[in-house]
């Protein structure tokens, strides 16, 4: 009880007050069931920017990705220690709705998946669901520029959305997730089922999303890191009390991780030394 | 391992597989394999022609000896008594019909209630088991009981047979189909489906009502068409519950006709006019559930 309080202190010193951060992840402990996760990493993310997250397989950068907007409520045994404060709120405070907390932060999910219902229905959902009163056609039209897929789709708005191939579904997802222009967007891997093309065609457009959104992106692909995240936060796993748990290595602007990192974890990860 | 240019090694490689007797690749139909492919694939077939005999032959038979009599007569008079010519069988199309009609607005709205639960809300818990294993037992409840059943709870309270209790007796048969096949659609609904929707700030309402029930639909559907043409064509449960009448029904509390009774009283009488009856009757039963399964494949056909 007494390390856990003393660890908080240390998370709360540790964020960063700057006016740019939308979101500030102050983890302590994460645990599915008994198995502690993740321990002790404060992330903050920066307005405007992409936040890349790297590291091992399992050192739990899914994890702390869907803990920003509360998507692993959904596993019955997950359990959150610490806040994520988004514009100074805590959106695990007992007061805070996780569905509306869902709709300011968006999310798009390694593996393509539209709703067995039309393209224009699949960008439509979220704006119908938020009772949007406007000019449909437009903002679902709007969407999928943002995309970089209205080309392709524009003449079989009323085909089903998983007549599509995985990278134009990608793609589509992304394009219901600004649909309803939500303030920042994680992104899971979300090049993951793509061929080399589209994975460029989705980076490029990260990079025009990040001027009207914020963006965390986790991703194996060291080159992919570099291309697109300005900021890099290195994940690892501590292995010495017999399991497996992830932390923050270290986090700073992405060239800095690549090329002068500060512990040497990190330089043996980006150089491809780690297992 | 590099990639620009032949090495010493890769060239040995093709050295070694250029010295290797290219492999014959033609079938050989003698071999054992290729033998006992063939009879397996003869004895499927036999199979499977042997298992459609029956349904053929009865198909063909309903047709020949119920076909004579489909005519506007046949399908809105009132059935004949013992030595009259003519007549049919309306008021039983409408009794089965509406009986029918009562047990799907019963069955359905609960049994789709009753998945959400045991596919979404709960899956795994122990209550959810059981009630599983119940819906898996009563779909092999013999029919005779629900009928009893109902009669022990509606006939003898009220006082009177009635399609009322008719159709509660079909819904009691129907629901353990529908809750099972609604079940199964709602499951089969990728989780990640799910997911994209609460990730874009939906309920789990919404998920429900949004995205969970249309995606399963047509796999809901076929289950209730299933449950439908079971009961329609099922006379057991009517017998003590709806009865019979040899008049068109005038209120949902009285004894009310229906096919399937029709067939059954019709089928064991010995003038022949009664059992051509009892064959059109039979015929325009296997009809109703035709069109029902049609009509339902075309409203519910997976769209996206
Ligand atoms: N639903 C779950 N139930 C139990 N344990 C889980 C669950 N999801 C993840 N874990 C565990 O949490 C740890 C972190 O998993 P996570 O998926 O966050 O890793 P990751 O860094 O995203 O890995 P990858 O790069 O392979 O996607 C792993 O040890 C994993 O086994
Ligand atoms: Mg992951």
């Amino acid at each position: 009880m007494n390390a856990h309080s003393e660890m908080k202190v240390a998370a709360e010193v540790a964020a960063p007050a700057s006016l740019g951060i939308v979101m500030n992840c102050q983890l302590e402990k994460v645990f599915y069931g008994d198995f502690l996760a993740v321990r002790n990493s404060v992330v903050p993310i920066e307005k405007n920017k992409i936040t890349g997250f790297i590291g091992p397989s399992g050192c739990g950068k899914s994890t702390v990705l869907r803990s920003l907007n509360r998507m692993n409520d959904l596993i019955p045994i997950f359990r959150f220690e610490g806040k994520v404060t988004y514009h100074g709120q805590d959106i695990y405070d007992k007061k805070v709705d996780p569905v509306v907390v869902r709709r300011y932060i968006g999310m798009v999910f390694q593996q393509p998946n539209p709703f067995a219902m039309s393209i224009y229905d699949n960008v439509a959902f979220g704006l119908r669901l938020n009772g949007f009163k406007g000019d449909m056609d437009e903002r679902v039209e709007k969407a999928l520029h943002g995309a970089a897929i209205w080309n392709e789709v524009k003449d079989k708005l009323k085909n089903s959305g998983l007549s599509l191939s995985g990278g134009q579904q990608q793609r589509l997802c992304i394009a219901r997730a600004i649909a309803t222009e939500p303030d920042v967007l994680l992104m899971d891997e979300p090049c993951s089922a793509l061929d080399p093309i589209a994975t460029r065609r989705v980076e490029e457009l990260m990079i025009e999303l990040k001027e009207k959104y914020t963006i965390a992106l986790v991703t194996h692909n060291m080159q992919q890191a570099m291309r697109v995240a300005d900021t890099t936060a290195f994940f690892g796993v501590d292995i010495s009390q017999g399991s497996r748990t992830g932390y923050l290595v270290e986090m700073g602007p992405t060239k800095k991780i690549f090329e002068e990192p500060e512990q040497q974890l990190t330089r043996e990860y980006v150089r491809g030394e780690f297992s | 391992m590099s990639v620009s240019g032949p090495t010493v090694e890769s060239n040995m490689r093709d050295l070694i597989a250029a010295s290797r007797p290219a492999p014959n690749l033609h079938r050989s139909p003698l071999e054992l394999r290729a033998l006992k492919s063939g009879i397996l694939t003869a004895l499927t077939w036999i199979g499977a022609l042997l298992a459609s005999v029956p349904l053929f032959s009865v198909i063909y038979e309903l047709v020949v000896a119920g076909g004579s009599r489909l005519n506007w007569e046949t399908l809105t008079a009132l059935p004949p008594s013992a030595f009259e010519t003519g007549g049919g069988f309306g008021n039983a199309i409408v009794g089965t019909l509406v009986m029918v009609g009562i047990a799907t607005l019963i069955s359905v709205p609960l049994g789709i209630l009753a998945a959400v639960q045991l596919a979404i809300l709960d899956p795994d818990s122990k209550l959810t088991h059981t009630v599983r294993f119940l819906a898996k037992v009563l779909t092999g409840f013999p029919s005779i009981l629900a009928g009893v059943f109902v009669y022990a709870v509606m006939v003898v309270t009220m006082k009177t047979y009635s399609a009322l209790a008719g159709g509660v007796a079909l819904a009691v048969l129907m629901l353990p189909t529908v809750v099972l096949a609604a079940e199964q659609a709602m499951s089969m609904v990728p989780k990640k489906m799910k997911d994209a929707a609460y990730g874009i700030g939906c309920t789990r309402t919404q998920v429900i009502l949004k995205v969970v029930l249309p995606t399963g639909a047509p796999g809901i559907l076929t289950g209730v068409m299933l449950a439908v043409a079971g009961a329609a064509g099922n006379s057991a449960p009517l017998l003590f519950t709806a009865l019979f009448s040899n008049y068109y029904m005038s209120s949902l509390t009285e004894p009310t006709a229906s096919l399937a009774i029709l067939i059954f009283n019709f089928s064991g009488m010995p003038y022949d006019n009664q059992i051509e009856l009892a064959w059109a009757a039979s015929l325009v039963l296997v009809l109703i559930v035709l069109v029902f399964n049609v009509l339902a494949r075309l409203v519910g056909r997976q769209k996206y």
